[in-house]
């Protein structure tokens, strides 16, 4: 009874403009008319611009920026909460954009399921009964019985029978994820569903949310704009800024080779020895030379591997992706790799 | 130029004016005064069988029904017992059958109130254009003076109960109106955006969400509007509504100031009682749907 996610969700050349008119100046903001100046000489909000994006099913796609930075704005255009102004949101054949009404509203019952930031849950009911709201609303005969297998799922047993006000933030946001898993959709749309939940139980949350994804394979939206759950969260992570796409990639890939400036700014104060993996800064192991006696995995975090070295007193270790060799690594090159370039070069 | 006296329209074609619109008017009653009389008649039915529901069953019976509803709608002992013992009193001064005649008056009034105005106010709530017509006759209907409109009422349908019924249910509706529309107003975005998100119809959208967490602030235009039904029982009474209005008319009428007292203070219990009631009501129905933290 879950359904994994088996499609990918591709945007396409996507355009929100707010304002009574933004049809008529989607042409000028193609053409290179800025945020600020559409804003000056017309006074529509430019929220996306040129949004092209491949969501792959079965996998956590975070999107990051900061506030007003259009997140919020894009997930919304996955279920049609809002209408683009130009552009595509492309599902198993079908685009969000151009549904009809009763096309949208099956789209969102049977495929898409949402968390909100403040919850959004329904004061006026149970909390199994909020978790069985999207069952309620398909008019689904076993929805208590869904719900509370759900409930148990996010460890609110014995709470089925509280008022949302009587939970706290963390029990609040558990009954919103489960609400969103008991839809049993393959599409899983979180926006900043943790953003406001204290440090500890955001942790907390995010690893229920990673061991449920372990086992669901959901083709999840998670929008942050905290760096930290996004490297945590992100199979890939993708960076707004001014409602523009600045770069998409891997958490590795963002943290190592930041494709502006901005971005490198944002990614200076990551502990890097978490993101990077042995195996991304593997020389290839030299032809005849006898290869270290101790093996780390090239999937382990430079921080791990740098522990497991130190303890173990050794200064070189092969990397192996299970029986294959990917090369070897020395203790010089990790240090090397978990300081942040900036940082180094301004101590020149 | 005359600059003193205002450049008024003619006496005569004043008069030819009143006389167009007074004809007009007679013709349409002649016309559909039988029609409307037809059509209101379940109304007088309805208000006749309540009236004689608390005014032939025992009384003891009728206190105790009154009794265990007001309990059941309040969940308060307090109330409860007040009640009971206000109406011992209030029947105990011989008012009994003209307490109950009002309390079957504004009970039929109040429905018809609820079921004429909550659709009015979700229509409202969900269009500013409808809104932004009905807010002026809501307006109007809560300054008009009650006789301007008693006029053509009576004209129509004569002296009675039904002329009575619609005088107070112009009078005491806009509060169920308005109040409907401004709690749908007020849910809150983020929950009827999840609502559409999970992909509620809008009748859905109105029955699970809207509705529920409006309902506390459409009880107190129920309870506003019970209050301000009980205020025109004296007009009502005018037009031939039968209850404690009438003793209070008849005693401003030949100067008996203890009998207008009396059943003055009886219109006042009726009010505490009705108005703790439904009060209790709104306050149960709010525990849960504030929104959590
Ligand atoms: N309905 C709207 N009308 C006008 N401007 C809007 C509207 N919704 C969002 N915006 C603007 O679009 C931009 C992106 O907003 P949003 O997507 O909410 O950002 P985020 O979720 O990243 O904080 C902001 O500049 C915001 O002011
Ligand atoms: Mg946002």
């Amino acid at each position: 009874m879950n359904k994994a996610g088996t499609h990918d969700i591709e945007i396409r050349d996507l355009y929100k403009i707010f304002g009574p008119e933004a049809g008529q100046h989607v042409e000028a903001v193609k053409a290179g008319l800025t945020k600020a100046e559409l804003n000056d000489r017309h006074n529509h909000v430019l929220g996306l611009q040129d949004i092209n994006l491949t969501i792959p099913h079965g996998r956590i796609t975070v999107i990051m920026g900061l506030s007003g930075s259009g997140k919020s704005t894009l997930i919304r255009h996955i279920n049609g909460l809002i209408q683009p102004t130009a552009g595509q949101v492309l599902y198993d054949g079908m685009d969000v954009v151009t549904m009809t009404p009763t096309q949208l509203r099956d789209f969102r019952r049977q495929k898409t399921a949402m968390v909100f930031q403040k919850f959004a849950l329904l004061p006026h009911r149970t909390v199994l009964r909020n978790v069985a709201y999207g069952l309620d609303i398909r008019g689904m005969a076993e929805a208590e019985e869904r719900a509370r297998h759900w409930i148990d799922r996010v460890g609110l047993q014995g709470y089925e029978d509280y008022y949302p006000r009587q939970l706290s933030g963390g029990m609040q946001q558990r009954v919103g994820l489960a609400r969103a898993l008991a839809n049993d959709a393959e599409i899983l749309l979180m926006d900043e569903a943790f953003s406001a939940l204290d440090p500890l139980i955001r942790m907390d949350m995010q690893s229920i949310l990673l061991e449920l994804q372990q086992e669901l394979r959901k083709t999840i939206i998670f929008i942050t704009h905290d760096l930290d759950e996004a490297l945590r969260l992100g199979d890939k992570i993708a960076i707004l800024r001014d409602g523009a796409m600045e770069q998409v990639g891997n958490g590795q890939e963002i943290v190592l080779r930041p494709a502006n400036a901005y971005i490198a700014e944002f990614v200076r104060e990551v502990n890097r020895g978490r993101i990077i993996e042995a195996r991304t800064i593997a020389t290839p192991a030299t032809q005849g030379r006898e290869l270290p006696d101790f093996t780390v995995k090239a999937r382990s975090k430079l921080d791990l591997v740098a522990r497991r070295m130190t303890k173990a007193g050794m200064s070189e270790a092969q990397v192996r992706d299970g029986e294959v060799l990917v090369g070897t690594i020395d203790l010089p090159a990790i240090l090397e790799a978990m300081v942040n370039p900036a940082d180094a070069a301004s101590d020149d | 130029m005359d600059l003193i006296r205002f450049p008024e329209m003619s006496r005569g074609n004043l008069r030819a004016m009143r006389q167009t619109v007074d004809g007009a008017f007679r013709d349409f009653t002649r016309a559909w005064g039988d029609t409307l009389e037809a059509i209101f008649a379940p109304l007088q039915s309805l208000l006749t069988f309540i009236e004689n529901l608390l005014i032939r069953s025992p009384w003891i019976a009728v206190l105790a029904v009154l009794a265990a509803g007001i309990w059941l709608v309040s969940r308060s002992w307090k109330i409860a017992l007040g009640s009971v013992l206000a109406l011992l009193v209030v029947g105990y001064f011989g008012m009994w059958e003209d307490t109950m005649r009002t309390i079957a008056m504004v009970a039929v009034c109040t429905l018809i109130a609820v079921v004429l105005g909550i659709p009015v106010g979700i229509l409202m709530a969900q269009s500013n254009r409808m809104n932004a017509m009905v807010t002026p006759i809501l307006d109007m209907m809560q300054t008009m003076p009650s006789f301007v409109y008693l006029i053509p009422v009576v004209m129509i349908f004569g002296l009675g109960k039904v002329p009575g019924l619609i005088a107070v249910v112009i009078y005491a509706i806009p509060p169920v109106i308005r109040l409907t529309n401004l709690g749908i107003r007020q849910v809150a975005p983020d929950v009827l955006e999840a609502a559409e998100a999970f992909g509620s119809s809008s009748w859905q959208k109105l029955r699970d969400v809207q509705l529920p967490l409006a309902l506390p602030t459409i009880m107190a235009g129920i309870n506003q509007t019970i209050m301000m039904s009980l205020a025109m029982v004296v007009v009502a009474s005018m037009i031939g509504v039968r209850g404690l209005g009438q003793p209070v008319l008849q005693a401003i009428n030949q100067q008996y100031f203890t009998m207008g007292v009396m059943n003055g203070l009886a219109i006042v219990a009726i009010a505490i009682i009705m108005d703790r009631t439904t009060q209790a009501y709104g306050k149960r129905l709010q525990k849960h749907t504030e929104a959590g933290k």
